[in-house]
């Protein structure tokens, strides 16, 4: 199969290892795997800002880029969830038609990698090897607009040397929400408190999750306390064998 | 301080910072959200048409807004030939005037209340002490915020602030009771001592509506402790002020409502008080009924497209136990008496998007989106959320964070300005990284850096090395190629969602 990778402006810039990884674990499953330069960013941190007119050439970008493609693969679940919860919507708030009805050709073709991985492609096994304690974070958007459900626990399930523990209150916001985590920051941080207490609780080396947003969040509040665990995305996990460590 | 009203005193961030770092109120507030938080999901789980039912609860409020005139006039027909009054209320001025002409009519000194939050929205209480009229608050968690001289923080629970030692020491303080615990029957009875004298003694009674039948003119108040229920009986005269979306057309549509309520707010199968009422009888209840309706606003919000489903809202609280924005900050953050994320969506919206304070309640939210799970009515509370935060940036004045969102667009809708903004990002960052982490940034953006770690930009982006990585068939085979490939399923991309 053919996947074109949408790897999101925040993996492109600030963690790339993770769209290696992507690219990697997908060619391992035997797919062909593309990327567009023309992508760039899907405009969730504008539309949850309220800018959505401004995000509006970013919806159009995106539908361009990959009006073609086969099948969209992206590391991140705010950004599909962006895409297929809410590019409808700003496109029919923006009184935008044609758009919309772009936005719906390309729709269906847009998965999340974990949901791609199990739903689409029934694979629950990638041959991922990662000795670690390993703690999982499920995302809100991953749980709640991609309703991904335990896909992504099913990867980790399959992992070679891998010891999942689980998360307390693992249903609880990490309190990022883009710029919720500026504007509103002393509210976002007494989330993250209790995110990271329960995460340290675990004793888990790693904290993963499918989000490099939320782990980017988790992972800022780890590093401050000098908590020695860290943050590492799910691909990275999948993409690890004996042969390859990702993470 | 006042008794309500929606119009927040301060921002949501400066309201919050305070909120925030009261102990007790975070101890009491986890506590009592997390509880309620399983003791919901367990009682909607008994169910197994509770899916059906909430997109039925949905669709019967769409309906009941889509037809609100015509409703209103049946309701106004029906509950006048059953001898009750009907008055129109444009905005809380007149409804408070209403009230009050009414309670002095009868000369009356105190009323006594049933809990009612349309009440607290039109700041009942002080308007009709301005007319020397005093308000005598009967449910139990209004009495103590009252009493306190406190504000409601929960729509439900107004008083899920306080813990029983707090109550304990406020009734010793302004009841007079001689308690010695704050044991929960004990701290009851001292308010059922107080109450009970309020009941006998009382001619006006004041209440809010939970619905309004057309049909048959038919006021529902749903209740836990019965003190609303000697309210509505007990005493001659009776106000009711109902926000204009309480209406539903027919009988059976309460029944859908009664079975959603009770569930999603107290997490009980059936609340132990359903009061209803039609007109007036002889020799049964009450001698005079008034039903003051109340616009306030949501007429507008009726006018909006994409707001008005906010108007479904049943007023159970399952969005504010479940939030963790809302669990973390309190009630009082909020700065109304519509909290958590209804109230981020309805108080903006009822002052009309005119309000600077109310304003800033849309971004009070991660965008978790656990209130719309958790909503009986399917208010999409996210997707309002966002549509307002657009609404209320186009009315500002250009200002330097519409600036920065416009310049990254610019930037973002460009492949080849994207990557010159990495670049220039991982040049300028150098005097920030220390260990690979930036630990302070100035500006806006130190709010984030106050109490998280940022990564610094790394030597490469994702692009540049897509680009210099050797094509995927020179590189040396791990072995691991094609594993699954026996498993896949046919690429039919239509059957998967």
């Amino acid at each position: 199969m053919r996947i074109d990778l949408f790897i999101t402006c925040l993996n492109d810039a600030l963690f790339p290892r993770t769209g290696e990884a992507t690219a990697r674990l997908l060619e391992r499953l035997g797919h062909e795997v593309t990327f567009d330069e023309n992508q760039t960013c899907c405009g969730q941190m504008h539309v949850n800002s309220g800018y959505r007119r401004e995000a509006l050439p970013l919806v159009r970008r995106f539908v361009d880029t990959f009006r073609d493609a086969d099948v969209v693969v992206a590391p991140s679940g705010s950004c599909v969830g962006m895409v297929r919860d809410l590019y409808p919507r700003v496109a029919e708030w923006e009184g935008d038609h044609a758009l919309l009805e772009d936005v719906r050709a390309v729709l269906p073709k847009v998965f999340e990698l974990s949901e791609f991985l199990v739903r689409h492609l029934g694979v629950e096994d990638v041959g991922a090897y990662y000795p670690h304690r390993v703690t999982y974070h499920q995302t809100c958007h991953a749980m709640r607009v991609l309703r991904v459900g335990d896909a992504p626990l099913r990867l980790l399930s399959n992992v070679r040397g891998l010891n999942l523990v689980e998360l307390p209150a693992v249903d609880q916001c990490c309190g990022f929400g883009g710029t919720f985590s500026v504007k509103n920051a002393d509210t976002s941080t007494a989330m993250l408190a209790d995110k990271v207490a329960s995460v340290m609780s675990t004793g888990a080396e790693a904290c993963t999750a499918g989000d490099n947003s939320c782990l980017m969040h988790i992972g800022g509040g780890l590093s401050r306390l000098r908590s020695g665990t860290r943050v590492v995305h799910l691909a990275e996990i999948l993409a690890s064998t004996e042969h390859e460590v990702y993470a | 301080m006042s008794a309500g009203g929606i119009r927040p005193a301060r921002t949501f961030q400066k309201a919050a910072k305070v909120t925030l770092a009261n102990a007790q109120m975070r101890r009491n507030l986890r506590h009592a959200t997390t509880t309620i938080r399983e003791k919901r999901l367990r009682a909607v789980a008994e169910l197994p048409d509770w899916e059906a039912l909430r997109g039925e609860g949905a669709d019967l409020k769409d309906f009941a807004m889509a037809n609100l005139g015509d409703l209103l006039l049946d309701l106004e027909a029906a509950v006048t030939s059953r001898g009750g009054q009907v008055h129109w209320a444009r905005d809380a001025e007149e409804a408070r005037e209403i009230v009050a002409r009414i309670a002095t009519s009868h000369g009356a000194r105190e009323v006594i209340k049933v809990k009612s939050i349309s009440t607290d929205e039109i700041e009942l209480n002080a308007a009709l002490e301005r007319h020397g009229v005093h308000a005598v608050e009967t449910d139990l968690a209004e009495l103590i915020v009252q009493l306190a001289e406190d504000r409601p923080s929960h729509i439900l629970v107004p008083a899920i602030h306080r813990n029983r030692a707090e109550i304990r020491d406020l009734f010793r303080r302004r009841l007079g009771a001689e308690l010695l615990t704050d044991d929960p029957k004990a701290l009851a009875e001292a308010a059922r001592v107080y109450l009970r004298g309020k009941f006998l003694t009382t001619k006006v009674a004041v209440s809010g509506a939970n619905f309004a039948v057309a049909e048959s003119g038919t006021v529902c108040v749903v209740e836990s402790e019965g003190n609303g229920r000697m309210c509505v009986t007990m005493p001659d005269v009776l106000v009711t002020v109902m926000g204009i979306e309480k209406v539903l057309p027919t009988w059976q549509d309460v029944a859908v409502f009664l079975r959603l309520l009770p569930r999603s707010s107290t997490a009980e199968r059936m609340n132990p008080y359903t009061s209803f009422w039609s007109g007036v009888r002889e020799g049964d209840g009450p001698r005079e009924f008034h039903l003051v309706l109340l616009d306030g606003g949501r007429t507008e919000v009726l006018a909006d497209e994409v707001g008005r489903q906010t108007l479904r809202c049943i007023r159970c609280s399952a969005c504010l136990n479940v939030c963790p924005v809302y669990e973390r900050a309190g009630g009082h953050a909020y700065g109304s008496v519509y909290p958590g994320p209804i109230g981020a969506i309805l108080t903006p919206q009822l002052l009309h998007l005119e309000d600077a304070n109310a304003n800033t309640l849309p971004w009070a939210s991660s965008l978790c989106g656990a209130c719309y799970d958790a909503c009986p009515v399917r208010i999409d509370i996210p997707e309002v959320l966002l549509y307002l935060r657009g609404r209320i940036n186009e009315e500002k004045p250009l200002n330097a964070e519409a600036v920065a969102f416009r310049s990254a667009a610019w930037v973002m809708s460009e492949p080849h300005r994207f990557e010159g903004a990495i670049k220039l990002a991982r040049t300028g960052q150098g005097p920030l990284v220390r260990d690979g982490a930036i630990h302070a940034l100035p500006g806006l953006l130190g709010g984030w850096t106050d109490s998280r770690d940022l990564p610094a930009f790394p030597r490469q982006s994702f692009r540049e090395w897509w680009r210099t990585r050797p094509a995927p068939t020179e590189r040396p085979d791990d072995g691991n190629a094609g594993l699954g490939e026996g498993e896949l399923l046919a690429p039919e991309r239509e059957d998967t969602r």
